[in-house]
């Protein structure tokens, strides 16, 4: 479905976003196809029961995990990646061997009608169903009782579907968002920091991703510096006019853009624009902008930005922006370039998001063996690779016993000497045991 | 402000349980709990309080329960006891973040898997293994570094006090504290936000417990029930299987317990044997008058006893009893019963027994009982006595249930290398051995990249080439590379 329609797909996602038939191709669709690769390959190996040892206390005993499909599945989708983040998933849910449902998102209109025509056309109907639609048809969707609810979007919209969810009890994973932080240090190859940070911004859907670099903390020192490399590196990107760069994608919508123009235009923020700013409505199209110290109370600093906005913060020292970091909800992900070991280790150990990369941005998703998701606000639970696979399926444990080698000791009238062996044999194993036998027990 | 009620203790309400977060998240903050030495001191304290206090907590647990004093010093002192134990010599090895394998896409670059705390998790205990319900979860939740509120339950009056006055005696306060209570104290607690809520008890309060975690996206591990059925082939030792199934009901807390086997599915063939095994059997083990017999549990309190009596004294139900049905108001006992062949729409076939009520429903063949199972709701555990391996094999396919044991009941709860928890109705996410490390920890995955192999291939302007290029590098692997650089490429 993936190979045969490339084309379709890449047009459907300029149609709903102006996404770069590059971007589309990278972001998206090799992504998809990937996923799919790695499950048909692995396949296999996730269905097999895992055995799990046994110990002294149900001896003779042995022990395995299974994986079972869940029954039938809710994966709601978003827009920004809106055929990734809708084929990803059910990706997951099919591996696992559950029946599916997918509601895409209404905000990319071409890719939800093309996802319903490719579903509909190559894959099985009486178990894998497209349901197109807005809010009503979400919400009819989120009052039946599903066995597991895939979420990606926003905190707003995840605490209405959790809390539809439990009233069926039906677990839920939700990927959501946050501020993701990229703090610069000095000692960086600023050349290649710059453009991987443009990488994670304004080459990810123009900044509408949840894990797109959404603002950026440096020193006071450091920052006219990173600003200038910016500058250049944004204009062999984009050109000297980004707002006509066929590489960058368009503001989705008009509420967006409204949105956006809003967190420029307050006051006190509109004034540190250091690049950029340029905006038309028509085309729904905003240039690269960056701004430097906006107030931390502003709503650019508040909101999750997802667009081409990028506030820069200063600090003193490039320590002090851990807890510039962690005073903020938990984000999806965090950065850090620099190249002093010692900054790393502290980093890893001291800042909390859902997944965090060193000298990079946005890339850690494409390693399937990391579990991609968020903590607290930015989410619950994660999926890729064999973790998809997981996230559908209930690990149900069986215990395999013969009828051999029963201890009467277990059974009633309830002696002290069978008192004393019991606690013997589950607390100290099978010496503890024999010492209770033969009378030398702790009591 | 200050009334009758509140001469004791002051009330524990929605600021009270405010404040309490607060101070719980700045000693969490304070990095105190994440310590290898700090975890590692609280869990060999709590091995201390279990083994200098056995007395006090068998005493508790009479007190609550009429708890047989071998049930609560196995099954409940010593499995968490076997907890602790495995917690400590385990999580140096838990808290190592592993490493994962990265491929061509991201070279150079290398990942792994951190274990981080979550924060301030609260875990809500219930009333049927007072202690180790609220100590087990405890367990997983220091492991992984955490602050923790425990919530026991007021059902269980005496092992609630005892475990406030052991946590304060043996534990850190400053990050660890118990809130006794019921309805308006748990209220007060779950309009918190808190990192984590480990939950046990019944599905109704479940959801209330989840529609209250919702409102702060907390994520939870809800551990519930159902209806565990066992299913019972013939052509098996069929002494050793009733004694496993005794145990296993009112050997567990007289049946109150959430893996008890809740009823029993055999041939009509098969079932006069099985009725009369299990009624010497019963005999052996509990005497001629069980209502006397010290080693059963009492049912916990009136409502839980006019419920179970309600079960039993229905029309369509009470001419079935083929053993038991004695009862004792006044001392709150039931005996061991037996009931065969009970209407499928009768109260006791719809929800919970929780109690020592044991009905046996027939079928014409065996392989009919897994339909009738996965007609209900998924319980928390199913258990099936056979001697034939398709029919094991079957078994295991298509009955769905949390765990499942082959021959046995209830004892998959002590193999800490299986994830103890339901799916359904019966609950979600599990705990025990490193699975409760794993509840209470945030996985974090982090990718380390280097400045070197930069290609400019991935910015813009994108040019045909460079699209050939990528499409290349990550579709194709190395062949497809070497090709689209020479300008063989497919795009």
């Amino acid at each position: 479905m993936i190979v045969e329609n490339e084309k379709e797909i890449a047009k459907a996602l300029y149609d709903d976003l102006s996404k770069p038939e590059f971007e589309a191709f990278i972001s998206e669709i090799s992504n998809a196809k990937s996923s799919c690769e790695l499950a048909l390959k692995e396949l296999k190996h996730w269905m097999k029961p895992e055995k799990a040892k046994t110990s002294i206390s149900t001896f003779p005993s042995s022990a395995e995990i299974v994986s079972e499909p869940l029954g039938v599945v809710l994966v709601i989708s978003t827009w920004n990646f809106p055929f990734l983040l809708s084929v990803d998933p059910v990706i997951g849910a099919i591996a696992a061997g559950n029946a599916v449902v997918l509601k895409p998102s209404e905000i990319s209109p071409a890719t939800s009608s093309l996802l319903v025509n490719l579903f509909d056309k190559y894959l099985d109907k009486s178990a894998v169903r497209v349901v197109e639609g807005a809010v009503p048809e979400t919400s009819a969707l989120l009052e039946q009782k599903w066995d597991k609810i895939l979420y990606t979007g926003s905190s707003r919209v995840g605490r209405i579907v959790m809390t539809a969810a439990a009233k069926h009890l039906t677990p839920v994973i939700l990927e959501l968002g946050g501020k993701c932080p990229a703090i610069v240090d000095s000692n960086v190859n600023l050349q290649v920091a710059t453009r991987r940070i443009i990488a994670g911004k304004w080459q990810c859907n123009n900044g509408q991703a949840c894990i797109g670099v959404d603002y950026v903390i440096t020193t006071k020192d450091f920052a006219p510096k990173l600003i200038d490399a910016l500058r250049k590196e944004l204009e062999d990107c984009f050109g000297r006019n980004p707002m006509e760069s066929k590489d960058i994608s368009r503001i989705v919508s008009l509420n967006h853009f409204t949105r956006l123009e809003r967190l420029l235009d307050e006051d006190n923020v509109s004034n540190k624009i250091v690049l950029g700013g340029q905006r038309d409505q028509n085309k729904l199209r905003m240039a690269p902008t960056i701004l430097l110290d906006v107030p931390k109370d502003s709503q650019i600093m508040q909101d999750e930005i997802f667009g081409p906005l990028l506030p820069i913060i200063t600090v003193e020292n490039v320590k002090d922006s851990f807890d510039a970091i962690n005073s903020k909800p938990k984000p999806l992900a965090a950065y850090l370039f620099t190249n002093d070991e010692k900054l790393k280790e502290s980093f890893v150990q001291n800042v909390s998001a859902g997944g965090m990369l060193i000298n990079d941005t946005i890339l850690h998703v494409t390693v399937d063996t990391l579990p991609f998701g968020g903590v607290e606000e930015s989410g619950m639970g994660s999926y890729h690779g064999k973790f998809s696979f997981d996230a559908f399926s209930h690990k149900k444990a069986v215990l395999y016993r013969s009828f051999n080698g029963d201890a009467s000791i277990r059974y009633p009238p309830y002696t002290e000497s069978k008192k004393k062996l019991m606690k013997a044999l589950i607390s100290d194993g099978i010496f503890g045991m024999l010492l209770a036998l033969i009378g030398w027990s702790k009591d | 402000m200050a009334g009758s009620e509140e001469k004791e203790k002051a009330v524990f309400d929605v600021d009270a349980a405010s404040a309490l977060v607060n101070e719980l998240r700045c000693t969490f903050a304070s990095g105190k709990t994440r310590s290898y030495e700090w975890r590692v001191t609280q869990l060999k304290n709590m091995l201390k309080m279990c083994d200098e206090n056995e007395k006090e907590i068998a005493e508790a647990l009479r007190q609550d329960l009429s708890k047989p004093e071998l049930e609560s010093v196995v099954y409940e002192i010593g499995m968490l006891k076997n907890s602790c134990r495995v917690a400590l010599k385990e999580v140096k090895h838990w808290i190592v973040p592993e490493k994962a394998k990265t491929s061509l896409t991201t070279f150079p670059s290398s990942a792994e898997i951190l274990s981080e705390p979550l924060g301030v998790v609260l875990i809500i205990s219930a009333w049927n293994y007072p202690f180790l319900l609220s100590l087990d979860p405890l367990v997983g939740a220091i492991a992984a570094g955490n602050a923790v509120v425990l919530k026991p339950s007021e059902i269980a009056p005496a092992s609630s006090s005892l475990l406030s006055k052991l946590l304060v005696k043996y534990l850190d306060s400053s990050a660890i504290r118990v809130i006794e209570g019921a309805v308006a104290e748990t209220s007060a607690l779950l309009e918190q936000k808190w990192e984590k809520i480990f939950y046990t008890g019944n599905g109704r309060v479940a959801r209330i417990v989840m529609a209250a975690a919702a409102k702060h996206l907390t994520p939870v591990v809800l551990e519930l029930g159902g209806k565990s059925p066992v299913v019972i082939d013939a052509g098996i030792n069929l002494q050793v299987a009733t004694r496993r199934i005794i145990a296993g009901k009112w050997g567990c807390n007289n049946g109150q317990a959430c893996v008890s086997p809740d009823y029993i599915i055999t041939t009509k063939d098969y079932a006069p044997e099985l009725v009369d095994t299990l009624k010497n059997e019963l005999e052996r083990f509990y005497g001629k008058t069980p209502l006397e017999s010290k080693d059963l549990s009492r049912i916990v309190n009136s409502n839980h006893f006019t419920r179970l009596t309600k079960l039993l004294d229905e029309d369509k139900v009470s001419g079935n009893i083929v053993h038991g049905g004695e009862r004792d108001k006044e001392s709150l006992k039931i005996a061991p019963t037996i009931l065969l062949d009970v209407p499928q729409d009768s109260l006791i076939m719809n929800e919970e027994i929780f109690g020592p009520l044991l009905p046996i429903i027939l079928v014409n063949k065996i392989e009919e009982s897994f339909d009738l199972i996965n007609s209900g709701t998924k319980p928390l555990a199913a258990y099936l006595f056979s001697n034939k391996k398709k029919l094991k094999e079957q078994f295991v396919m298509s009955v769905s249930a949390g765990g499942l044991v082959i021959n046995d009941t209830t004892v998959h709860l002590a193999v800490d290398t299986l994830p103890f928890g339901g799916v359904g109705e019966s609950g979600m996410g599990s705990y025990h051995g490193k699975f409760s490390f794993d509840a209470f920890s945030h996985k974090k995955a982090v990718l380390y990249r280097s400045f070197i192999g930069d290609a400019a291939i991935r910015y813009p302007p994108y040019t045909t080439e460079k699209v050939r290029l990528m499409k290349a590098l990550i579709g194709g692997g190395i062949w497809n590379i070497i090709q689209a650089l020479l300008g063989w490429g497919k795009a």
